[in-house]
C-alpha cells in the first residue's frame, strides 16, 4: 500500500450561526478520509451530509474547527493564505455549477490563464499551454477567445475541468461536477473523468449525490449522513454490500432504470422498511 | 411579535440618541466659530469670551451634549438664542404643517404608484412606456421647481388656489384641503416617479415566481392570485421605498414649506439656519429624525406582519 | 520571480477590457451615448463661460432689470439687470462643481467600505450596517441646515458633509453585489487558483461592480444636484456666488412681477437632470439585455431548444444545443420519430393532437413543441421523458394552459371528456383547473407562497372549486395532509412553508393538486429537487394516491429510474418531438429509437465499478513544469 496522499483526521467543522448567543452550527464531526496517490474516493450522501463542507474544507473554503487535513504528509488544515495559495499548483477544484462557476464576463481564454499567469508564465507560454487543455478536454481550440454563454452545460464543465487540470495537480476536488448535466453528457463528462486520470494519474475527491454516479468513478466510497462517515470502502463492497442500515436504504431507494428490476427492489425497499 | 417589536423599538430609541450626539458634534465641536459667526466681524475677543460663557459652549462638548439630552428626555429641548423663546414649544404647534404634507404626499404617492405601477405590468406594451416617460419627467424637476410652477399658473395666473398660507384643520377642512393641494402636488410627482417603478419591477418578478403557476393551476381567480398573492409578495420591496420616499420627503417638505410659506419645521429651521439660531436647528432636526425613525418603525412592522420570513431575522 | 511585472500586466489587461467593454456599451445604446454626449457638451460650455459670454455673472446695470431675451442678453437679466446667460453658465460651475464634489466624496467614501464589508462580512460589516441605517434614517437636508447653522455658507464644505451623508447608499449597492459575487463559485475556483486577495478583488469584483456604480452614480446625481439647488433656492448659500439655486431664490423673491425668471435655471437643472437619468437607464437597458441570454435551467426549456441564432459567433461552436454540443443527436439533425410514437389510445381521459407550443421571436414563432400527439386513459401513469430542451415541461404547461407570458398553442388541440381545453375561456378554465386537472411542480419550497400559512393555501381553492364552507374545507384540508402521510396535520396546516422541509412541501403541494379530485394529474420532475430517499417516498405516495382515485398522470421526468418505478407507458421527447412511445417493458428492453437507445445506454447502473487502482507511478505530465 501506498502512502496516501490525502489524509483527513477527526475533521470537525462548525459554522458560526447569524444571531446573538446562537451556538455554532456543526456540520462535520470528526471525519476520517483518506486519498491514495491516482485514486478516485467517492463521497456518496444526501443534502446536509456534509460531503460538500469536507471538500471545501480540503480546500481552504471552509473552516476547520479541529482535526487535521494532511496533503502529501503535511497539515494544510491551518496554512495562511499565502501557503494556501502555494498548494494551487497540488490541489484543485471542479464544481457543481458549470453556469456560476465560470465568470461570465471573461474569454475561456482569459479564464484558463489565470492560473497559469499567476504561477509566473508568460503570456505565449500560457497560450500555447491553453491550446493544449483546450485539446485535452476535447474543446474545439478557436473556443479561448469566446465566452462561458455561448457554450453548453457540459462544454462549461469541460472548461472547467481544464482550468483544474492547467497546473497539472495531483488531487481535484470534484463537487458534484455531473449533476447539472443531462444524462448522455453526464456519462461523456465521466468518461473526460476517467480518461485523464488514467492518463495523469491525478487522484479524485469525487463527491455526489447519486451512488451511480459515485460507484462508476470511484475506487473506494465513504457514505456520509449528518456529517458522519458511515461507511468507508471499497466501491464495490460498499455499492454492492453495504454494511450501514442507512447505506443499504440509499441503494434500495435510488431507482433502477428497468421496470422489472425496479420492481424487485421497490419490494425489497418496502420489506425492509 | 412581541420580541421583534420591542427590538426594532429598541434599536429605534439607540438610532435617535446616535444620530443626535452626530448632529451635536457635527454643529457644536468648535464653538469659538459659533459665537464669531452670532456676533460678526466686529466682536472683540472679549465680546466672544463672554457670549460663549453666556451659551455655556466653553464645557466640553460631552458636557454640553449630555445637559441638552437630559432635557431632552425630559421633552425640553432648551431655549432659543434669539428670544428665549422654549424651542419645544416653537417646535410642536409647526409638526402637523409638516406632517400634513408628508403624510399626504405618502398616502397619495402610494395609492397611485400601486394602481399605475401594475397596470404597467400587467399590460406592459404602451401603458408600461408611458410609465416610463412618465417617471423620468417626475424625476428631472426638482420638486420645488414645480411647486413654483404650480403658484405661477394655479394661483397667480389663474387664482384658483391660495397661494400662501396654512389653515389648521381644526379651523376649516376645506381651507386646510386647499392650502394643501399644491405643495402635496408638487411633492407628488417626484414621489410617484421612483415608486411606481419599484412596484412594477416587484409586481413582474412576482409574477415570474413558480407559486403564481401553481395558485394558478388550482383554478384561483386571477383577482385573488393578483391581490392577495403577488401584492403581498411584492410589498416589501415596495415598502422599503415608500420609507425612503419618506424620508427624502421629510427633506422635500423644508423647501415646499418655503415656497408656500407654509409655517412648517422646515420654514422655522431654514430662518433659524439664516440667523445660527443653534438650539431651534438642532430641536428641529432631532424632532424631524424621531418622525422618521417612528414611521420607519411603523413600516417595518407592517413588513413583519405581512412577511413571516422578515420576523424570524 | 516577476510578480511586480505580473501584477502591472494584469491591471493593464484588466484596466484595458473594463475600459473597452464599458465604453463600447456606451457606444452601444444610442440613448446613453446622446445624453452623455450632451452633459458633456454642456460642462465643456459651462468651463468656457468666458469665451461664451462677455457679461459678469455678478454686476449688472439696474437700469436694464428684467429685460426680456434680446441681442445683447439673449436669455434677457434679471432683477438687478445681471445677464441671465452668464449666470447660467457661472452658475453651472458651482451647482455642478459642488455636486461633483459630493458625489466624489460619497462615491470614494462608499465603495470603500463597501468593497470591505461585503468581502470581510463579520463584525466590520455588522458595524458599518448600522451605522448606514443610521444616516439613512436622517433627512439630509436637516443635517445640512445643522451644519450651514453652525459654520456658515460654505458651499464646498456642505457639500463634502453631503457627499459623507450619501456614502451609505454606494455602501450598500457595492457591499449588496461584492457579497454576491462572493459567494460565486468562480470567486472560489480563482481562491483555488491561487490568486491573492488584490487579483480577486481586481479581476473578478470590480468588473461586477463598476456598471452598477455609474449607473448609481448618474442617478444619485441627480439628488445631489437638487439638493444643492434647494439649499441655495433657500436663500442660505453664499449670495456672492452665483448658482441655479440662487437663482431659483431669485425667481421666488420676484414670482408675482416676473415669473419668467424661473424658467431657465430649470431648464438648465431639468437638462442636466434628464441626461444623467437617460444615461443611467440607457446604460442599465444594455447591461440587463447583455444579461437576458441566462442559464437554462432544467424545467424552463424555452432557452434551451434551439440555438439561439443571435449569438454572436457561435455558430463554429455547437452551442445551447438541447443536448451537450458533442451529442451525437446535434440540433442540426431531423428528428423523425419511430412508428407509433404519436399514439393516442382510445378511451383516453386527456388527450393531444399534433401539439404546437411557440414563443414569438423576430417574425413569426419559434417552436418548442412540434407536432406532440399523445394521450392518457384513467387509471394510467404516462412517462413523458427527455433531457432539457426536450419540450416535456413546456408541454404539460400546454395541457394546463399555463404557459409563460408569450407561449402560446400555435396548432393543434387537448382534449378533455369531448372538449378542447386549448381554446377555452380564462373563465371556462379556472372551472377546470384543480378540479379536472391538476398540477405537481418540480421546485417545492419555491411553489409555496412564502407569506401565507400552509393551511391557507390548501383552504383557498378547496372553497373556490368545491363551494365549501370554511369549517369544512379546513377539515377536508387536514384530513388530505394527513393522507399525504404528513404525521402531525394541525401543525404543518398552521406552519409557514419556509418551517418545513422540502419533502413535506412536496407532500403538501401533492395533497393541493388531489384535494378537488381531479381525473388528470399533470406531476413535472416532482422528485427532481428532493434527495433519493425522499424521492422514493413520495413516488410510493404517488402510485398509492393513482390506485386509490383511478386518476390519469402525466409523469414528466428525465429520469428513467422515475420512469421504471412508476409508469405504464412512456415517450421519449427529444427537440420538441416525441421520438418514441410504447409501455413500459416494451420500451426498456426493447428501444427502437436511436435516440432511446442512446439515453438507456449512458444509465450508469450496469457499469462495473472500478476496483483496479493505477499502480502509484509519478503523474504522468504534458509537460516538465517550469
Amino acid at each position: 500500500m501506498s502512502a496516501p496522499l490525502l489524509e483527513i483526521k477527526d475533521l470537525v467543522t462548525e459554522f458560526p450561526m447569524k444571531g446573538w448567543r446562537r451556538p455554532p452550527f456543526r456540520a462535520l464531526h470528526s471525519v476520517n478520509l483518506d486519498v491514495k496517490p491516482g485514486e478516485t474516493v467517492g463521497l456518496v450522501g444526501e443534502s446536509g451530509s456534509g460531503k460538500t463542507t469536507i471538500g471545501r474544507a480540503v480546500l481552504g473554503l471552509a473552516p476547520v474547527t479541529s482535526g487535521s487535513i494532511n496533503f502529501d504528509g503535511q497539515d494544510i488544515s491551518r496554512f495562511g493564505s499565502r501557503e494556501r495559495r502555494s498548494l494551487s499548483k497540488d490541489i484543485q477544484v471542479v464544481f457543481q455549477d458549470p453556469y456560476t462557476s465560470l465568470n461570465p464576463a471573461m474569454t475561456i481564454e482569459d479564464i484558463l490563464a489565470e492560473p497559469l499567469i499567476v504561477q509566473g508564465l508568460d503570456k505565449r507560454a500560457a497560450s500555447d499551454r491553453i491550446a493544449r487543455l483546450l485539446d485535452r478536454v476535447q474543446l474545439p481550440s478557436d473556443a479561448a477567445g469566446r465566452l462561458p454563454r455561448e457554450f453548453s452545460g457540459g462544454q462549461r464543465q469541460r472548461v472547467a475541468i481544464a482550468r483544474a487540470l492547467a497546473l497539472e495537480p495531483r488531487l481535484i476536488v470534484c463537487d458534484e461536477p455531473v449533476s447539472a448535466l443531462d444524462l448522455s453528457t453526464q456519462a461523456r463528462v465521466l468518461d473526460l473523468f476517467l480518461e485523464i486520470q488514467e492518463a495523469t494519474g491525478v487522484a479524485y475527491l469525487f463527491i455526489s449525490h447519486d451512488l451511480a454516479v459515485v460507484r462508476h468513478i470511484s475506487h473506494r466510497i465513504a457514505v456520509l449522513y449528518h456529517g458522519e462517515v458511515l461507511e468507508f470502502g471499497d466501491a464495490e463492497a460498499v455499492s454492492e454490500n453495504p454494511q450501514s442500515p442507512y447505506t443499504q436504504r440509499l441503494l434500495l431507494a435510488s431507482p433502477v432504470a428497468d421496470p422489472v428490476r425496479q420492481r424487485q427492489r421497490r419490494q425489497a425497499r418496502l420489506a425492509a422498511l | 411579535m412581541v420580541v421583534y417589536i420591542s427590538r426594532r423599538l429598541g434599536a429605534g430609541v439607540v438610532l435617535v440618541i446616535c444620530a443626535s450626539l452626530i448632529v451635536f458634534a457635527l454643529m457644536l465641536a468648535d464653538s469659538d466659530h459659533i459665537a464669531r459667526n452670532l456676533l460678526g466681524d466686529q466682536a472683540t475677543p472679549a465680546m466672544v469670551e463672554a457670549k460663549q460663557a453666556a451659551l455655556g459652549l466653553n464645557d466640553p462638548v460631552i458636557v454640553q451634549y449630555f445637559r441638552w439630552l437630559v432635557g431632552a428626555a425630559q421633552g425640553n429641548l432648551g431655549n432659543s438664542w434669539f428670544n428665549a423663546e422654549s424651542v419645544s414649544y416653537l417646535l410642536l404647534s409647526r409638526v402637523p404643517v409638516t406632517l400634513s404634507i408628508a403624510f399626504g404626499t405618502v398616502l397619495i404617492s402610494t395609492v397611485v404608484s400601486v394602481a399605475v405601477g401594475i397596470t404597467a405590468a400587467l399590460y406592459r406594451g404602451w401603458t408600461d412606456r408611458a410609465l416610463q416617460l412618465i417617471s423620468i419627467t417626475g424625476l428631472v424637476f426638482p420638486g420645488f421647481w414645480l411647486a413654483l410652477v404650480l403658484v405661477a399658473k394655479f394661483s397667480i395666473e389663474w387664482q384658483l388656489v391660495p397661494a400662501t398660507g396654512y389653515i389648521p384643520i381644526a379651523q376649516s377642512f376645506t381651507g386646510w384641503f386647499q392650502s394643501l393641494t399644491l405643495p402635496v402636488l408638487s411633492l407628488t410627482i417626484g414621489a410617484v416617479a421612483g415608486l411606481s417603478q419599484q412596484v412594477r419591477s416587484a409586481t413582474i418578478a412576482t409574477l415570474e415566481k413558480d407559486f403564481v403557476r401553481t395558485l394558478r393551476s388550482r383554478g384561483l381567480s386571477e383577482g385573488s392570485v393578483l391581490f392577495k398573492h403577488v401584492l403581498r409578495n411584492a410589498a416589501p420591496p415596495t415598502l422599503t421605498v415608500v420609507s425612503l420616499n419618506f424620508i427624502a420627503l421629510m427633506s422635500g417638505a423644508v423647501m415646499i414649506e418655503r415656497v408656500f410659506a407654509l409655517p412648517g419645521l422646515g420654514s422655522i429651521a431654514v430662518d433659524a439656519t439664516g440667523v445660527g439660531d443653534i438650539p431651534i436647528v438642532l430641536g428641529a432636526v432631532m424632532i424631524s429624525v424621531i418622525i422618521v425613525v417612528t414611521v420607519n418603525l411603523l413600516i417595518d412592522l407592517f413588513n413583519g406582519w405581512l412577511n413571516p420570513k422578515v420576523r424570524l431575522t | 520571480m516577476s510578480t511586480v511585472a505580473d501584477i502591472r500586466a494584469i491591471a493593464n489587461l484588466t484596466k484595458a477590457a473594463i475600459r473597452q467593454s464599458l465604453f463600447s456599451r456606451i457606444l452601444g445604446s444610442p440613448v446613453a451615448f446622446v445624453s452623455l454626449g450632451s452633459l458633456l457638451i454642456l460642462i465643456a460650455a459651462i468651463i468656457a463661460a468666458p469665451l461664451l459670454t462677455p457679461f459678469d455673472p455678478n454686476s449688472g446695470d439696474i437700469g436694464q432689470a428684467l429685460l426680456g431675451p434680446g441681442a445683447d442678453h439673449w436669455l434677457g437679466t434679471d432683477s438687478s439687470g445681471r445677464d441671465v446667460f452668464a449666470r447660467i453658465l457661472y452658475g453651472g460651475r458651482n451647482t455642478l462643481g459642488g455636486a461633483a464634489l459630493a458625489l466624489a466624496v460619497a462615491s470614494i467614501l462608499g465603495v470603500t467600505t463597501g468593497l470591505i464589508a461585503g468581502y470581510h462580512g463579520g463584525k466590520v460589516d455588522t458595524g458599518l450596517d448600522w451605522y448606514t441605517n443610521l444616516v439613512i434614517a436622517v433627512p439630509h437636508i436637516m443635517v445640512l441646515l445643522a451644519v450651514r447653522a453652525a459654520w456658515g455658507s460654505n458651499i464646498w464644505l456642505i457639500m463634502t458633509v453631503f457627499g459623507v451623508l450619501m456614502a451609505p447608499g454606494y455602501h450598500r449597492l457595492v457591499k449588496g453585489i461584492v457579497s454576491g459575487v462572493r459567494n460565486e463559485l468562480y470567486v472560489d475556483a480563482a481562491r483555488v487558483s491561487g490568486l491573492s486577495l488584490p487579483r480577486i478583488l481586481g479581476r473578478h469584483i470590480l468588473i461586477a461592480i463598476r456598471a452598477p456604480i455609474i449607473i448609481f452614480a448618474a442617478l444619485s446625481a441627480v439628488v445631489v444636484i437638487g439638493v444643492q439647488a434647494g439649499l441655495d433656492f433657500l436663500g442660505l448659500g453664499d449670495a456672492t456666488v452665483p448658482t441655479w439655486g440662487t437663482m431659483l431664490n431669485e425667481a421666488m423673491v420676484n414670482l408675482y412681477i416676473a415669473p419668467g425668471l424661473m424658467l431657465w435655471p430649470g431648464l438648465a437643472l431639468g437638462v442636466v437632470n434628464a441626461a444623467l437619468i437617460l444615461f443611467g437607464n440607457g446604460l442599465r437597458d444594455a447591461l440587463e439585455d447583455s444579461k437576458s441570454t441566462k442559464r437554462p435551467s432544467r424545467r424552463r426549456g424555452i432557452s434551451a431548444n434551439a440555438p439561439k441564432a443571435g449569438t454572436s459567433g457561435s455558430a463554429a461552436v455547437p452551442a445551447a444545443g438541447g443536448s451537450d454540443g458533442d451529442t451525437r443527436a446535434g440540433a442540426g439533425t431531423a428528428v423523425v420519430g419511430v412508428p407509433g410514437c404519436g399514439f393516442i389510445p382510445d378511451e383516453a381521459v386527456l388527450s393531444v393532437e399534433n401539439l404546437n407550443v411557440g414563443y414569438p421571436s423576430g417574425d413569426g414563432h419559434k417552436l418548442v413543441v412540434k407536432g406532440v400527439s399523445f394521450g392518457v386513459r384513467r387509471g394510467e401513469i404516462l412517462g413523458l421523458v427527455g433531457e432539457s430542451g426536450s419540450g416535456k415541461t413546456q408541454t404539460a404547461w400546454a395541457c394546463l394552459g399555463l404557459l409563460p407570458t408569450g407561449g402560446q398553442i400555435v396548432d393543434g388541440s387537448i382534449t378533455m371528456s369531448g372538449r378542447d381545453i386549448g381554446s377555452v375561456s380564462a373563465r371556462e378554465r379556472r372551472g377546470i383547473l384543480g378540479k379536472k386537472i391538476a398540477y405537481v411542480p418540480q421546485e417545492p419550497m419555491s411553489n409555496l407562497d412564502p407569506t401565507f400559512k400552509i393551511g391557507y393555501q390548501l383552504v383557498e381553492p378547496l372553497r373556490r372549486q368545491l363551494g365549501l364552507s370554511k369549517a369544512e374545507a379546513q377539515a377536508k384540508a387536514l384530513a388530505m395532509l394527513a393522507r399525504v402521510g404528513i404525521a402531525n396535520p394541525e401543525r404543518t396546516f398552521d406552519s409557514y412553508p419556509h418551517q418545513i422541509s422540502g419533502g413535506m412541501a412536496q407532500r403538501v403541494l401533492i395533497a393541493g393538486a388531489v384535494a378537488c379530485d381531479p381525473a388528470v394529474l399533470i406531476a413535472d420532475e416532482p422528485t427532481t429537487a428532493l434527495d433519493v430517499t425522499v424521492q422514493a417516498e413520495v413516488l410510493d405516495l404517488l402510485r398509492e394516491l393513482q390506485h386509490e382515485t383511478g386518476m390519469a398522470v402525466i409523469l414528466v421526468t428525465h429520469n428513467f429510474g422515475v420512469v421504471a418505478d412508476l409508469c405504464d407507458r412512456v415517450a421519449v421527447m427529444q427537440l420538441g418531438k416525441i421520438v418514441e412511445q410504447d409501455a413500459v417493458e416494451a420500451l426498456f428492453s426493447n428501444p427502437h429509437h436511436p435516440y432511446t437507445r442512446m439515453l438507456l445506454s449512458s444509465g450508469l447502473e450496469d457499469k462495473k465499478p472500478r476496483t483496479r487502482l493505477l499502480p502509484a507511478a509519478t503523474p504522468v505530465l504534458e509537460e516538465t513544469k517550469p
